[in-house]
């Protein structure tokens, strides 16, 4: 191929033209809209070039709300193509390329950036620090993140999408078999964000290790700083695994090297382990800080304290540490003896059980709790059953030989949307219920948030519950159509319509944000939950510098306990 | 001036250009694979660990339990990469 060939979109069809004339007008309607309301001089002083963690959490949320919706978009256009048999919506190409961004999307540019930001938000907040250690990186950490999802996005219209996945497996992901630009636009886009995620890992190790207020020791820490921790040491030692894939495989694209080729001593196969050896480590970097949010928010609406606190924490060190042998159960068909299989079927099943005590505790948080119904505390109930199911299936799965029958089928694909939507998604949207007020000064209708719940908790239901029956009955992942004869129309069809769901629900949140931006209550106190850590104990909106006094702790629920003992950690007025 | 000397340093330093000449070795003489492999991976270790305790002043300070914590977690994660692959893709395959 000729080198600026490369670069053209290689497969055209109205659509994507209609998206290169959308995306057109939509940049030059935003430029034009900020020149007209002469708001540059405020965006690049307050918000572009800010280091505040608050601020710098707020935009990677906007960041992840817009990738919720891009890859929220990919998601339809394949429910729609699968909805029924033989269906000619997206050819087999466009198929490839929406599945691959849509994986890619949310879970490197929607659920990392979600949790990212809403740390960024609260850690420096609940230890009663100013700031992160390193502020300025923080910000470097963000536009790195930023930069990677912006430039992935353009491959839409710019060169053709990658198209091999969001797992990339050579040897298809190599130029032989992906000749246009795509899979480079892979290679390097997520390089660059990821990066900035080591960056941010570094960052909050040390925050939350050098600058916790006095008196909180480590086991004094709220459960999602906790979470938040040991998150950001699975990120320090995972992410350099994929640097160091994703350079590889930039070098055998472009530099002609033959690290994951089929002949001169490549391996192909060599990809999914290193792919692996960060993959599931990822996994549970996106599930650890929703187990920190759920923490937070039974307990706040439970109105008890957590459930059996050192068991939390044992269970994070000890999922921290299974997260990095288990990785081989994503290729127990790739040609490995029966060891190799039996001791990573040995090791998966065994993370089951620190996560199977943290479900416990939970439940016994609830139990004998006075529960306040809150929309946040709805997806935080709704989590435990749903995510139950993804953990079991995901136990299922992990039987090497098993697995053999169902790997790769709709079976897996609803596996880990039964772990990754209860518990990343839910966790996120909850977090972002709840720390709401303390970010904008006043809360989210209650009403259209339950509204949203409703539609998005059974229109996931509705959506990827039956892809475990397909799944079982042999509908392979990944495919863009299928013949009538197969009978997997009716079950695809329900499927779509749960996805229709799903879209109202969020569709929903945003109309929620406009509405309460409008209409909601500016006079609500510093701790409208009643809640329990520091994060509340200071003023909304919050000061720049966070607290006027660093407060002094004696206990993990600090703020609580001083609410009963009546002091004011407010002393400054 | 005997305590103004910086023994430790020194000895370190000589002692990290002797864990370079002998992992240049592998390079002049002609070794097996594997044997070049040991020699390579063992001398590593012991310098990456020298240059930690002795020029950047790890378990020197209040919060040498974190440090060390890190470094062992690092260790493990790094030990189990390597060791793990090895299996997965060479030992255990059939
Ligand atoms: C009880 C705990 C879990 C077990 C035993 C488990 C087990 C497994 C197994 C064996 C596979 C590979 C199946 C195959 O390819 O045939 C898998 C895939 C997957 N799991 Fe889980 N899992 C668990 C929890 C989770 C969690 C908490 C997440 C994420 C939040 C997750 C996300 C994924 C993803 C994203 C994939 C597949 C990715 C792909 O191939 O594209 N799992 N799981
Ligand atoms: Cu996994």
């Amino acid at each position: 191929m000729d080198y600026f060939d490369r670069f053209a979109v290689p497969h055209p069809s109205p659509a994507i033209y209609a998206s290169m004339v959308a995306i057109g007008l939509t940049m030059i309607a935003v430029v034009a809209g900020i020149t007209y309301f002469k708001k540059w001089g405020y965006l690049w002083r307050e918000w572009l070039t800010t280091v505040d963690h608050k601020r710098i959490g707020i935009m990677y949320i906007l960041a992840a709300l817009l990738m919720l919706f891009r890859g929220g978009v990919d998601a339809l256009m394949m429910r729609a193509q699968t909805a029924i048999p033989d269906n000619g919506l997206l050819d087999g190409q466009h198929y490839n390329e929406v599945f691959t961004t849509h994986g890619v999307v949310m879970i490197l540019f929607m659920a990392m950036p979600f949790i990212i930001g809403l740390m960024n938000i609260v850690t420096p907040l609940q230890i009663g620090a100013r700031d992160v250690a390193f502020p300025r990186l923080n910000a470097v950490s963000f536009w790195l993140f930023f930069m990677g999802a912006m430039l992935f996005n353009i491959s839409f219209v710019v060169g053709g999408s990658p198209d091999a996945g969001w797992t990339s497996y050579f040897p298809l992901a190599s130029n032989d078999f992906s000749e246009s630009v795509g899979s480079n636009y892979y290679a390097i886009a997520i390089q660059i964000a990821g990066i900035g995620t080591l960056l941010t890992g570094i960052n909050f190790i040390v925050t939350i290790l050098k600058m916790r207020a006095p008196g909180m020791n480590l086991m004094k820490m709220p459960m999602f700083t906790w979470s938040i921790l040991i998150t950001n040491f699975i990120i320090v030692f995972a992410f350099p695994v994929l640097t160091v894939a994703l350079a590889l495989m930039t070098m055998d694209r472009l530099f002609g090297t033959q690290f994951f080729t089929m002949a001169n001593g490549g391996s192909d196969m060599l990809w999914a382990n290193l792919f692996w050896v960060w993959g599931h480590p990822e996994v549970y970097i996106v599930i650890l800080p929703a187990f920190g949010i759920y923490s937070e928010i039974i307990s706040t609406f439970a109105r008890r304290n957590l459930y059996g606190y050192n068991s939390m924490v044992i269970s994070m060190v000890a999922i921290s540490t299974l997260s990095f042998i288990v990785w081989a159960h994503h290729f127990y068909t790739m040609g490995h003896g029966a060891m190799v299989n039996g001791i990573f079927s040995i090791t998966t099943m065994a993370i089951a059980v620190p996560t199977g005590v943290k479900i416990f505790n939970w439940l016994f948080t609830l139990w004998k709790g006075k529960i306040v119904f809150t929309v946040p505390m709805l997806y935080s109930l709704a989590f435990i059953p749903i995510f139950t199911l993804g953990g079991v299936t995901g136990v299922m799965l992990a039987m090497a030989s098993a697995d053999y029958q169902y790997h790769n089928t709709m079976f897996l694909v609803a596996h880990f949307h039964y772990v990754l939507i209860p518990g990343t998604v839910f966790a996120v949207l909850a977090g972002f219920t709840y720390w709401w007020p303390k970010m904008f000064g006043f809360m989210l209708s209650e009403k259209i948030g339950k509204w949203s719940f409703w539609f998005i908790t059974i229109g996931f239901n509705v959506t990827f519950f039956p892809m475990f029956i397909t799944g079982l009955d042999g509908q392979a992942r990944r495919m863009y159509t299928y013949s009538e004869s197969t009978g997997y129309g009716p079950l695809n069809m329900l499927s779509f319509v749960g996805a229709i769901g799903l879209a109202i629900g969020f569709a929903l949140i945003v109309y929620n944000i406009y509405w309460s931006t409008r209409y909601a209550s500016r006079n609500i106190s510093n701790d409208p939950w009643d809640a329990r850590s520091l994060e509340w104990a200071t003023h909304t909106p919050i000061p720049e510098y966070n607290f006027a006094i660093v407060p002094t702790v004696d206990s993990t629920e600090a703020f609580w306990d001083a609410k009963k003992k009546a002091l004011n950690y407010l002393a400054v007025k | 001036m005997k305590e103004l000397f910086p023994r430790g340093q020194v000895m370190g330093f000589a002692f990290s250009l002797v864990l370079t000449l002998v992992a240049l070795s592998v390079i002049m003489f002609d070794l097996s694979l594997k044997m070049a492999m040991i020699i390579l991976l063992v001398t590593a270790f012991m310098q990456a660990a020298l240059q930690l305790v002795m020029f950047m002043h790890a378990g020197e300070s209040e919060d040498k339990a974190s440090i060390y914590t890190n470094v062992y977690y690092g260790l493990f994660v790094a030990l189990v990469t390597i060791f793990g692959t090895m299996l997965t893709m060479i030992w255990g395959y059939q």
